[in-house]
C-alpha cells in the first residue's frame, strides 16, 4: 500500500461533501435529514481543514476547523429549536407547508 | 506500515456510514450511522495529527449536537413513509448534482496534483498539538475566539427564547413585576376596632367554617 498522501484525505473529504449534497436532494421531505446532511457537509470541510494543516505543517487549519465545528454546533441548536417550534404550532414538519411567510 | 490500513478503514467507514445516513428509512437509524460518521472522522484527524481536534469532535458532535438531533427525532411524531414521498422522485437528479460535483473535484485534484501530492511533514514536534493550539489560539486568534464564544452565547439565547413558552394556569416567577411593586398599591392600612366582643367572634367563627 503506497503512502497516505494529501489527496487521500482530500478525496474522502470530497466524497463525504458530495454525499452531504445529494441528501439534501434526496431527502426534500424530511428537514431533519437536511440537517443531518449540512452536518456531514460540514464535517468534509472539517477533514480539509485538519489535512491542509497537518500537511503543510501549519496550526491554523486546526483553529479554523475549530472555528467551524462552533458555527456547526450553533447552527444545529438554532435549527432544531426552529424544528421544534415549527412542530408545536403546526403539528407537522413537511417542508412543502413552510410557505407561510410567502417569501 | 499500519497507517495506511487504518486510513482505509477510517475512510470506508466515514465514507460508508456517510452513504447510509442519507439512504436509512428511519430518521433515528440516519442520526445513529452520523455518529459513526463522526467516530471514524475523528480517527481520521487523530492519524493526521489532530488529537485536539479528535476529541473534540468526539465531545462536541458526538456528545452534544448527535444527541440533540435524537433527541429532536425522538420527540416529534413524524411520519416515515410521508417523509419518503420523492426519493425515487429525486434520485436521477441528485446523482446527476452528485456526478457533476464529484467528477468537478477530482478534476480539480487531478489538475494541482503536484501541490496535493506531498507527504505528510515531518516536523518533529517538541510540543504535544493541544499546547500548539493554545500558543496562537490565546494570542494571535484571541478576537476570533471571542467571537465564537459571542456565537455561541446568542445561539443558545435564541434557542432558549424561540422554544420557551408561556402556558395559562401556570404560576410563574416575574422578576420584573416582582421589583416594579410599590408599597402603597399591594399594602391595604385597615383600621379594626381593639375590643370586640365575644359573640361576635362565635359568629365569625361559624361563618368561616360554614365557607369551608
Amino acid at each position: 500500500m503506497a503512502e497516505i498522501s494529501l489527496i487521500h484525505y482530500l478525496m474522502v473529504a470530497a466524497i463525504l461533501f458530495t454525499l452531504g449534497a445529494v441528501g439534501i436532494f434526496l431527502n426534500r421531505k424530511n428537514v431533519i435529514t437536511i440537517l443531518m446532511c449540512i452536518e456531514l457537509m460540514l464535517l468534509a470541510v472539517n477533514i480539509n481543514m485538519a489535512a491542509f494543516s497537518s500537511f503543510h505543517g501549519h496550526i491554523t487549519g486546526q483553529i479554523f476547523a475549530m472555528f467551524i465545528l462552533t458555527v456547526a454546533a450553533a447552527e444545529a441548536a438554532i435549527g432544531l429549536a426552529i424544528l421544534v417550534v415549527y412542530f408545536r404550532n403546526r403539528g407537522s414538519i413537511a417542508v412543502e407547508d413552510i410557505n407561510m411567510m410567502k417569501g | 506500515m499500519i497507517t495506511p490500513l487504518f486510513f482505509y478503514l477510517f475512510a470506508i467507514m466515514t465514507v460508508l456510514s456517510g452513504l447510509m445516513v442519507i439512504i436509512s428509512r428511519n430518521p433515528v437509524h440516519s442520526v445513529l450511522f452520523l455518529i459513526l460518521s463522526f467516530f471514524n472522522s475523528a480517527g481520521l484527524f487523530v492519524l493526521l495529527g489532530a488529537e485536539f481536534l479528535a476529541m473534540l469532535l468526539v465531545v462536541v458532535y458526538v456528545g452534544a449536537v448527535a444527541v440533540l438531533f435524537l433527541f429532536v427525532v425522538m420527540m416529534l411524531d413524524i411520519n416515515i413513509d410521508e417523509m419518503r414521498q420523492g426519493f425515487k422522485q429525486h434520485l436521477p437528479l441528485g446523482l446527476i448534482v452528485g456526478l457533476v460535483l464529484i467528477v468537478e473535484l477530482m478534476l480539480v485534484f487531478n489538475h494541482d496534483v503536484s501541490h496535493a501530492n506531498i507527504l505528510a511533514t515531518q516536523v518533529t514536534e517538541t510540543r504535544s498539538n493541544t499546547a500548539m493550539i493554545g500558543d496562537v489560539l490565546y494570542t494571535e486568534y484571541l478576537l476570533n475566539f471571542q467571537i465564537a464564544g459571542l456565537i455561541l452565547l446568542v445561539a443558545m439565547i435564541g434557542a432558549i427564547a424561540l422554544t420557551m413558552r408561556h402556558r395559562e394556569g401556570v404560576k410563574r416567577q416575574s422578576i420584573s413585576i416582582q421589583n416594579s411593586r410599590r408599597r402603597d398599591e399591594t399594602i391595604a392600612v385597615v383600621s379594626v376596632e381593639s375590643h370586640v366582643a365575644p359573640n361576635v367572634l362565635k359568629d365569625s367563627r361559624a361563618a368561616n367554617k360554614k365557607l369551608q
